[in-house]
């Protein structure tokens, strides 16, 4: 087996040594399946547009909650409970967070509060590359994610991860990998104006040809490579389309993108990374009150998808095997704009859930009484101020999931005081 | 398809959507710089392209009820659609779907705030043709080489953006930044200079933007409409003070009068647009759209452009002219260098293809699958451009609508060769790269393609092998890697 063939190889020319046949998709089933004898899987969950974390995790019992929020606070009588943090102040989650509560209740959920950075981006996009890069001092270049997957034994599976939703990602940029994004298995076929073995003559003349482009047309060969990836995938993909969930999915495309991943976790097609995301949290105005209104629709999304998700691998006996962890650019201000909305703030919120999971709440609430000596509040008491580098909640999942040495693939040792959730 | 002149083939694709037959007589016999004037200069031919949507010879619609492209999203994108392929002013749509990108403007916030049928309208209505003010998309189409500070403004104040950035809810007490943050990030001279403190008074100076309903009207109403209201009562009238100074002058906006205050606005934005920065920033976006996006952009290129950008006014028309007569735009190295957006590829293919029998609605969820849903930018910053268009699912899709179309042009496809060209495998190649134009292939591609029309039997021209062949050719050629490139 040619186990010397490195991915780089695979993009720039190497694909000519198996594009002669429909040989390729089997060959790298193999790979898959060895690659993914761990069996082990990472589902990231983007809530993109800055979420409100105090709106998700909220502290009831916090006047300045109340006061600084007149409109939009959540009643304490609303919050579903989930006890107190190690600072000893209570939290509740928002109310249509019944899903994420139940999984709390079961043990498999963390809430790592505060998490974030040093002089945090308030713009979405710088802030989501330095989410992606795992370095505030630098959004551009690769992600943890990709540094994780070239990191992995070559040749790298083209499905060892899988991005859900059709943008590009910093956290997946890698030098060797191009981490396919397929929104829709169902589509994910091969197409001709022909039938039969005309099709099929086409099919081969289309693999040849995407193959032809050597490294001296470095352009032409990066979009070749995403024509091969997609005729190598195209049959592992596709057996995603006839799964049948054990459980019911809101008919949203968050629950779909993640029934889709409970689909290939349960069909075993050797993806280890999935990237799922869903957005509309840039919630500058209309967040609603009483626990109704935009916001409560977001949460509704969040946490009746996830739990669908959860009971389906539970179901299945796959939640052992199962991490997702969520996260967001940026919290958002702390007072509410007149908008009944909340502009871009600092720390925010991670959660990870799951079979390996040792639920609970870690970190602790930041006082939101903006007096001039409160640390847990920076810019002059708008915004909450991080408590856990983000990076080390990075550090965790790579090192004691992914089976990865994170200080090599977050370019420093961010496992000091790393939240223990796994 | 290919006028036999690389020069005008690259002006077509780049300031345009590629050539038609009928696109090429409009520039027989032309100069090169009289063939950027006509592009340039579109004042002068009609904009009656809307006229001939449902005619025979032009690239169908598909109806459900009623065509309504100014209150029915899909309709709307239909017709933006049909305009990319038959309009007679190729650089006013290219330049629409350019600001369409930059101000990242989605219909489904939109929507969502103020329903469907208003939404629509918001983005998509045609002055006149229902009540109330253009839609942004029309907006950014009649404005789009007028001055860029008139189009900022404009876009201020134009209900979809008011709606999408939160402008409409943005009052005195406790302003918001959703806008004031945009409009200095992504809109004019980006991040880097400014401060957060700058967002906070730039948020000030917008207190009031806001809109307001036309009395009487219900929602769904496709004559109800929302407009631009400057709301007196809501503008924080005090001084706003920024880091850097305003259209040259002092740091601060004096404190105004209510009734004068949307002055804030505009001195604001004057500033930004004809800022040297906002200069630049726009002519690192226009090389990348219309010179390269395979090489970053060229500094002297940058001054250039900023230079005639800032001598003109900030009107684009100018800008256009310079650029496309530029060496850095007329030089063979940056024909096809750039990753065509899903919305070029679409069209193109459509425009060399053909598109008797063939409906732009069948390219809707084909562009969504691409990863370009027009009036749907992923968000403000608009859609993720170069290589980020090419994801698997991405690439994937665009081979199948290449499938598709050849499919349903099969047999146009297959008659359109000359006795002569059936007669060998190597002319009906050479015909079929004279209809489509990809990148220029190496021989290796150039042996596939042909050993493609060879497999599967002797070569023989007949009716059954051309209409298999032509169509499989077609499709080959338009899902290559190749085609991908502008």
């Amino acid at each position: 087996m040619a186990t010397k063939v490195t991915r780089r190889e695979f993009i720039r020319g190497g694909v000519a040594a198996f594009t002669v046949s429909f040989a390729a998709p089997a060959f790298l089933v193999d790979i898959a399946r060895a690659q993914g004898a761990v069996s082990r899987n990472l589902v990231v969950i983007y809530l993109a547009g800055g979420n409100d974390a105090l709106s998700t995790v909220i502290p009831y019992t916090d006047p300045f909650y109340f006061s600084r929020r007149p409109a939009i606070a959540v009643p304490a009588g609303q919050v579903l409970q989930i006890g107190s943090d190690g600072s000893g102040k209570a939290l509740g989650l928002h109310p249509r967070l019944t899903g994420l509560q139940k999984i709390f209740n079961e043990g498999h959920l963390a809430i790592v509060q505060r998490a974030g950075y040093a002089n945090s981006s308030r713009s979405h996009f710088q802030g989501t590359d330095i989410w992606g890069t795992a370095d505030p001092n630098n959004s551009g270049g690769t992600g943890w994610l990709g540094r994780y997957l070239d990191a992995l034994p070559s040749p790298i599976d083209p499905l060892a991860a899988w991005n859900t939703s059709g943008a590009t990602y910093r956290a997946l940029t890698g030098t060797t990998i191009a981490v396919p994004s397929i929104t829709n298995p169902a589509g994910y076929s091969f197409a001709s104006p022909n039938a039969g073995a005309e099709a099929i003559n086409e099919r081969n003349s289309a693999i040849r040809l995407a193959s032809a482009a050597g490294p001296d047309r470095p352009n032409l060969a990066f979009v070749n490579t995403s024509a091969m990836e997609a005729f190598a995938t195209l049959d592992r993909v596709g057996s995603v389309v006839s799964y049948q969930p054990s459980a019911t999915y809101p008919n949203n495309g968050f629950a779909q993108a993640l029934r889709t991943v409970a689909g290939s976790i349960a069909k075993g097609i050797g993806t280890r990374v999935y990237w799922v995301q869903t957005g509309g949290f840039d919630t500058h105005s209309g967040q609603g009150n009483a626990g109704g209104g935009g916001y409560a629709t977001l949460m509704s999304t969040v946490g009746d998808g996830i739990l669908a998700f959860y009971q389906d691998l539970q179901n299945q006996g796959l939640l052992n095997s199962t991490l997702m962890i969520q996260f967001s650019e940026f919290g958002r201000r702390i007072s509410e704009n007149g908008s009944q909305g909340t502009d871009h703030g600092a720390g925010g919120l991670m959660m990870a859930i799951g079979g390996p999971v040792r639920g609970g709440i870690y970190g602790t609430a930041a006082d939101l009484n903006p007096r001039p000596d409160n640390s847990t509040l920076e810019n002059a008491g708008g915004d909450v101020t991080y408590e856990t580098d983000f990076r080390s909640v990075y550090a965790k999942v790579l090192d004691g999931w992914m089976g990865a040495d994170s200080t090599a693939i977050l370019g420093g040792n961010f496992r000091v005081n790393a939240p223990a959730f796994i | 398809m290919q006028s036999g002149d690389a020069l005008l083939d690259h002006l077509f694709r780049r300031a345009g959507f590629g050539a038609s037959a009928s696109d090429l007589q409009a520039v027989a016999g032309m100069s090169y710089a009289a063939a950027v004037d006509y592009f340039v200069d579109y004042d002068k031919q009609p904009d009656d392209v809307d006229s001939k949507i449902g005619l025979p010879d032009y690239v169908s619609v598909t109806t459900r009820g009623q065509f309504s492209p100014n209150t029915n999203i899909d309709d709307a994108r239909q017709r933006w659609l049909f305009r990319m392929v038959h309009t007679r002013r190729p650089l006013q749509e290219k330049m629409a779907l350019f600001w369409h990108n930059h101000f990242g403007v989605g219909y489904s916030k939109v929507a969502g705030a103020v329903g469907a049928v208003l939404g629509t309208k918001m983005m998509a209505n045609r002055a006149g043709e229902t009540p109330g003010p253009q839609g942004h998309y029309e907006l950014v189409r009649q404005m789009a080489l007028g001055r860029f500070r008139d189009l900022l403004i404009a876009v201020a104040q134009d209900p979809a953006m008011l709606v999408f950035l939160d402008g409409r809810t943005n009052t005195r007490a406790r302003p918001q930044e959703n806008f004031g943050r945009e409009v200095m990030e992504l809109f004019t001279w980006g991040i880097g200079h400014y401060t957060e403190a700058d967002v906070y008074a730039a948020a000030r100076v917008f207190t009031g933007w806001n809109l307001r309903n036309v009395p009487g009207m219900i929602a769904n109403d496709p004559a109800a409409y929302q407009e631009f209201l400057y709301n007196a009562a809501q503008h924080e009238t005090t001084a706003k003070t920024f880091t850097f100074p305003i259209n040259g002058g002092s740091n601060t906006i004096p404190a105004r009068a209510a009734a004068s205050g949307m002055q804030d606005g505009i001195d604001f934005m004057t500033s930004l647009a004809s800022h040297p920065d906002t200069a630049r920033r726009l002519a690192q976006k226009l090389w990348n759209f219309f010179v390269s996006d395979l090489d970053a952009p060229n500094p002297a290129f940058v001054d250039a452009v900023a230079d005639v950008y800032r001598r003109s006014d900030t009107e684009m028309r100018p800008v256009l002219r310079f650029i496309l007569n530029s060496s850095w735009f007329t030089q063979s190295g940056n024909f096809n260098a750039r990753f065509s957006w899903p919305a070029e590829f679409v069209v193109r293919s459509i425009k060399e293809m053909g598109w008797t029998g063939f409906s732009v609605d069948s390219a809707r969820v084909p562009l969504t699958n691409m990863g370009q849903t027009l009036f749907e930018p992923p968000n403000v910053a608009g859609w993720q451009l170069g290589r980020a268009w090419f994801g698997t699912g991405q690439m994937l899709a665009r081979m199948n609508f290449a499938a598709t179309l050849a499919a349903n042009q099969k047999f146009n496809l297959a008659r359109s060769f000359t006795t002569t060209d059936r007669a060998q495998a190597q002319r009906v190649l050479n015909a079929m790269l004279q209809r489509l134009t990809p990148a220029p292939y190496q021989s290796v591609e150039l042996n596939e393609l042909l050993g493609y029309l060879n497999t599967g039997g002797p070569w023989t021209g007949s009716e059954t092998q051309m209409n298999a062949k032509a169509a499989g050719l077609a499709r080959l050629i338009a899902g290559s890697g190749e085609y991908q490139f502008v």
